[in-house]
């Protein structure tokens, strides 16, 4: 009988960091300004999970990785070019909105159903990997949702270290207040496990890697199902992007305590 | 014990393909799609097979160094005669920021700060200019030519974002199933054996700046295969490496450059200018710079100058001028009130046909901008770039089909046999000579052109290009009569002593007015690389700007590279002599490695500046 697991990481889309972003309303509800422009990468919390699923069934022996998502069917694509090099993983894609005003039910929804359809995999052996957090929405609510869909009762939020140990339980670190760590030891699959930043560097761009898994990356975008997450029965009461000001300035070789000072003082003020 | 003592050697791993594309722009774009189509069957089984991995289709796959395929920089003005060929329903509105041409303007800027360096002659034009202005098409202190010469047209062509067009482009390739393309992955150097390219390596991964092994250190996979396309530009490592190691055809050189600087921008509301509207510039800030305007759909224009190499001048700042130039009057009254949505800088090989390299050899084949494509009379490139991809698609399906190995021999009867047959080299060598007489002054240039252009390139004045490096002036020299030597010396002394560059503190010397920034349009150097850049370099990588001999740099009294840069990742040492380089504000524009006052000292073709690959840079996809 195998003891490996069935990691299935669920991993949204978001705009690269660094572009600006402005809400507008149209006939299909919210949406960000020229959403189809900017370029994506894989959620950064998400990312981690992907990284720390990868690991573990690299040490793990007949385990494997599936990774869900649901986005623009174009700009999954894209993301993937460059995720595709990093880990192995298989991709289930679902054709849908990914801007951060689709509602988490919603999304749980169509995740699970996509989760439960997958050809093989074995629920007893199933871990749910995700992000906590999101860098489209700050709810962090979707992975539980899909976890309760799934029937998924063992779920850890906020993980930074999966370690499985030799009767095949698993330690898990949850953060807690104050930068410690809560312990927790589940005895066996499934579970939920929402990553915080984990511990793993993101990997090298691997050529090998990224070949073997755009073989199955292709089909599976090619047949991902159109799927309506839409925001048209939610009414946001207001929408607004954080305020920011900016005061950029260059400096070199200032001790790193006077530039705490003041950027203290800075806030305060 | 050395960084390197304490790591243990990572074996360099090897992977067999059988196509390697290197960079991803309009040229391997063309390049990709015909071949890509030709693959497969109409009945859908493949059309070859893969002489690496039996039984499937060829492995073909292209290593673009930037973090996404849409992260490269151009407004674009083209016939798009053989992109539409290749798309024969293409629909500019399928691509965002695209549109079809509907008005051109050709616009001479006169000088309305009075600060520009002019000729005696220009002087004399200007103020006839101005002595006539009620009989002529002035208005905003500028001049509408009356009349636009017919090899710069591109009625019926389109205006589009390389960006936006490139992740178009890229993602039907993808679609398709049929190639592969890898961003964020910046390849090292081309493999040459007995000078036979045999493929690539790509950048080592887990480095110091110095490219010492640090943790988690990945040397570069060594990636072979029958054929290497090479694509990657003007100052792409692999083609500036196969310049150096079978050096150009007699004749040829690579001495013209420019680099071109753009902002997009969402213009005010109530703006009257109309989508597809083109507007060229010339007269300011100084003669010998050039600029653009092209509006796209929904309000949003892309904008820019071009700063060339035969500007002789050592206070070049691109970022600087730009400021000046979209605050001219003609412009400013369109753009007050916009917001930036994005910036970025390119530098373009200006020697067009003179400069083509070998364009095969046993293993390869050069297309795209490096390869010489860009027609400098007609100002256009992307189309042409396209085609020579196009053409060496062809030639690569016909020596499969025939099952022909892609020797040099075999590579010239099919690829070079066809582009010496097509428009692209007639028309290149139409233009060979247009830009000759700018080597003399913009007069000179702008008769040259026009000489070369209304004759079809029969008549032309054949003056000799000079290397980059040896017409850079100190600022001495350049400000003579207008700033005192003393001046410049005290003014050089603060600023190297802070790590500043000298150009802001010599141009308002010289007359040009501050910069009143407001935060939308008009900003800061460093705000413009996170606001319309955002960029970001990863880490892990070494640095690809090195300066070969350091000695060069500390006696070096110009430090150019300085004062061009486009993110200001080269600066002045504070901490003293020559200059030091920040990884993480490089846009690779480029601009370094031809604006270098100091010759290699090994080969006096090239600069004391060694640019490699690296990944990072832009990160935006409206350029």
């Amino acid at each position: 009988m195998s003891t490996g697991f069935h990691i299935v990481v669920c991993a949204g889309i978001v705009p690269d960091p660094l572009q600006t972003l402005e809400p507008v309303s149209g006939p299909q509800g919210w949406a960000l300004k020229n959403e189809m422009m900017l370029p994506a990468c894989l959620d950064p919390w998400a990312s981690h999970a992907l990284f720390e699923a990868a690991n573990l069934a690299k040490n793990v022996s007949d385990s494997k990785v599936w990774l869900v998502t649901l986005g623009p069917k174009a700009k999954v694509q894209q993301v993937m070019m460059t995720m595709a090099q990093k880990v192995p993983f298989e991709l289930v894609a679902l054709d849908g909105a990914a801007n951060g005003f689709t509602d988490a039910a919603e999304t749980a929804a169509a995740l699970a159903n996509a989760i439960e359809g997958i050809a093989g995999l074995d629920k007893s052996r199933l871990l749910l990997f995700g992000g906590w957090e999101s860098a489209s929405r700050g709810a962090g609510a979707t992975l539980q949702i899909v976890g309760e869909r799934l029937g998924i009762t063992e779920q850890f939020q906020g993980v930074d270290q999966i370690t499985i140990k030799d009767n095949g339980a698993m330690e898990i670190l949850e953060r807690v207040e104050g930068g410690s760590h809560q312990v927790s030891e589940c005895s066996s699959a499934p579970a939920v496990l929402g990553w915080a930043t984990g511990n793993l560097p993101e990997p090298p761009n691997n050529s090998q890697i990224g070949m073997q898994n755009m073989r199955l990356i292709m089909p599976a975008l090619q047949k991902a199902p159109a799927t309506k997450i839409g925001t048209a029965d939610i009414a946001y009461k207001g929408i607004e992007l954080p305020k920011q000001q900016r005061n950029t300035r260059i400096v070199k070789d200032v001790p790193v305590e006077e530039i705490a000072r003041e950027i203290v003082d800075w806030l305060r003020g | 014990m050395t960084t390197t003592d304490q790591q243990p050697e990572a074996a360099r791993q090897e992977m067999q393909v059988d196509i390697i594309c290197t960079g991803f722009g309009p040229a391997t774009g063309g390049f990709l799609t015909t071949l890509s189509r030709a693959m497969t069957k109409e009945d859908g089984t493949p059309a070859f097979e893969s002489k690496v991995m039996p039984g499937m289709l060829p492995q073909v796959i292209c290593y673009e160094r930037a973090d996404d395929i849409g992260f490269g920089v151009s407004g674009v003005v083209t016939k798009a005669k053989s992109i539409r060929e290749s798309f024969p329903d293409f629909d500019p509105a399928a691509i965002p920021m695209t549109h079809e041409v509907t008005e051109e303007k050709v616009v001479y800027l006169l000088d309305p700060v009075g600060a520009s360096r002019r000729s005696w002659l220009v002087k004399v034009a200007d103020n006839a200019i101005k002595l006539f202005k009620w009989i002529l098409p002035y208005r905003h202190q500028a001049m509408e030519l009356p009349w636009m010469p017919p090899f710069l047209q591109k009625h019926k062509g389109i205006i589009t974002s390389i960006g936006q067009f490139n992740q178009w482009v890229g993602n039907q390739l993808m679609m398709s199933g049929a190639v592969q393309i890898w961003p964020g992955t910046p390849v090292a150097k081309p493999l040459i054996e007995d000078n036979k390219v045999t493929g690539v390596q790509l950048a080592d991964q887990g480095t110091d700046k110095q490219g010492n092994p640090e943790a988690g250190y990945t040397p570069g996979m060594d990636i072979k295969a029958a054929l290497t396309v090479v694509g990657d530009g003007p100052v792409g490592v692999v083609g500036r490496d196969l310049d150096l190691h079978f050096g150009l055809p007699e004749g040829n050189h690579i001495r013209d450059w420019a680099v071109g600087m753009k902002m997009v921008v969402d213009l005010p509301a109530g703006c009257e200018l109309k989508p597809g509207t083109v507007i060229h510039t010339l007269g300011y800030p100084e003669p010998e710079i050039f600029g653009f305007m092209y509006v796209y759909p929904d309000g949003v224009a892309s904008l820019g100058i071009f700063v060339p190499s035969w500007f002789d001048n050592p206070m070049r700042s691109t970022y600087r001028y730009m400021q000046h130039w979209i605050q001219h009057p003609y412009l400013w009254r369109h753009l007050e009130g916009g917001t930036l949505r994005s910036w970025g800088a390119k530098s373009l090989q200006e020697s067009g046909r003179r400069g083509e390299p070998f364009l095969v050899g046993d293993g390869y084949a050069r297309i795209g901008e490096g390869s010489g494509t860009t027609n400098v009379l007609t100002n256009s490139g992307v189309d042409e770039a396209w085609e020579s991809g196009v053409q060496l698609a062809d030639a690569v399906i016909e020596l499969l089909e025939k099952d022909k190995p892609f020797t040099k021999e075999n590579l010239d009867e099919t690829y070079v046999k066809r582009r010496r047959a097509s428009w692209l080299d007639s028309e290149s060598r139409i233009a060979q000579h247009a830009r000759d007489g700018f080597q003399k002054g913009f007069i000179t240039g702008m008769f040259t052109t026009a000489l070369v252009g209304m004759t079809k390139g029969k008549l032309f004045i054949p003056f000799k290009a000079k290397r980059p490096h040896d017409r850079i002036p100190t600022p001495e020299e350049y400000y003579k009569g207008r700033i005192s030597a003393e001046e410049i010396d005290q003014i050089r002394k603060e600023c190297r002593s802070k790590g500043l560059t000298l150009h802001d503190r010599l141009m308002e010397k010289a007359g040009w007015p501050e910069i009143k920034n407001d935060g939308q349009l008009l900003m800061s150097h460093q705000d413009i690389l996170l606001m319309g850049g955002k960029v970001q370099a990863t880490g892990n990588y070494a640095d690809h700007v090195t300066f070969v001999d350091p000695r060069s740099c500390a006696q070096c009294q110009t430090l150019i590279c300085t004062e061009i840069c486009s993110g200001q990742a080269i600066a002045p040492n504070p901490e003293g002599l020559g200059v030091v380089f920040d990884r993480e504000k490089c846009v690779y524009c480029g601009a370094c490695i031809w604006s270098c006052s100091e010759a290699n000292k090994d080969n006096p073709e090239y600069s004391n500046v060694s640019f490699r690959a690296g990944a990072g840079g832009l990160h935006s996809a409206e350029n």
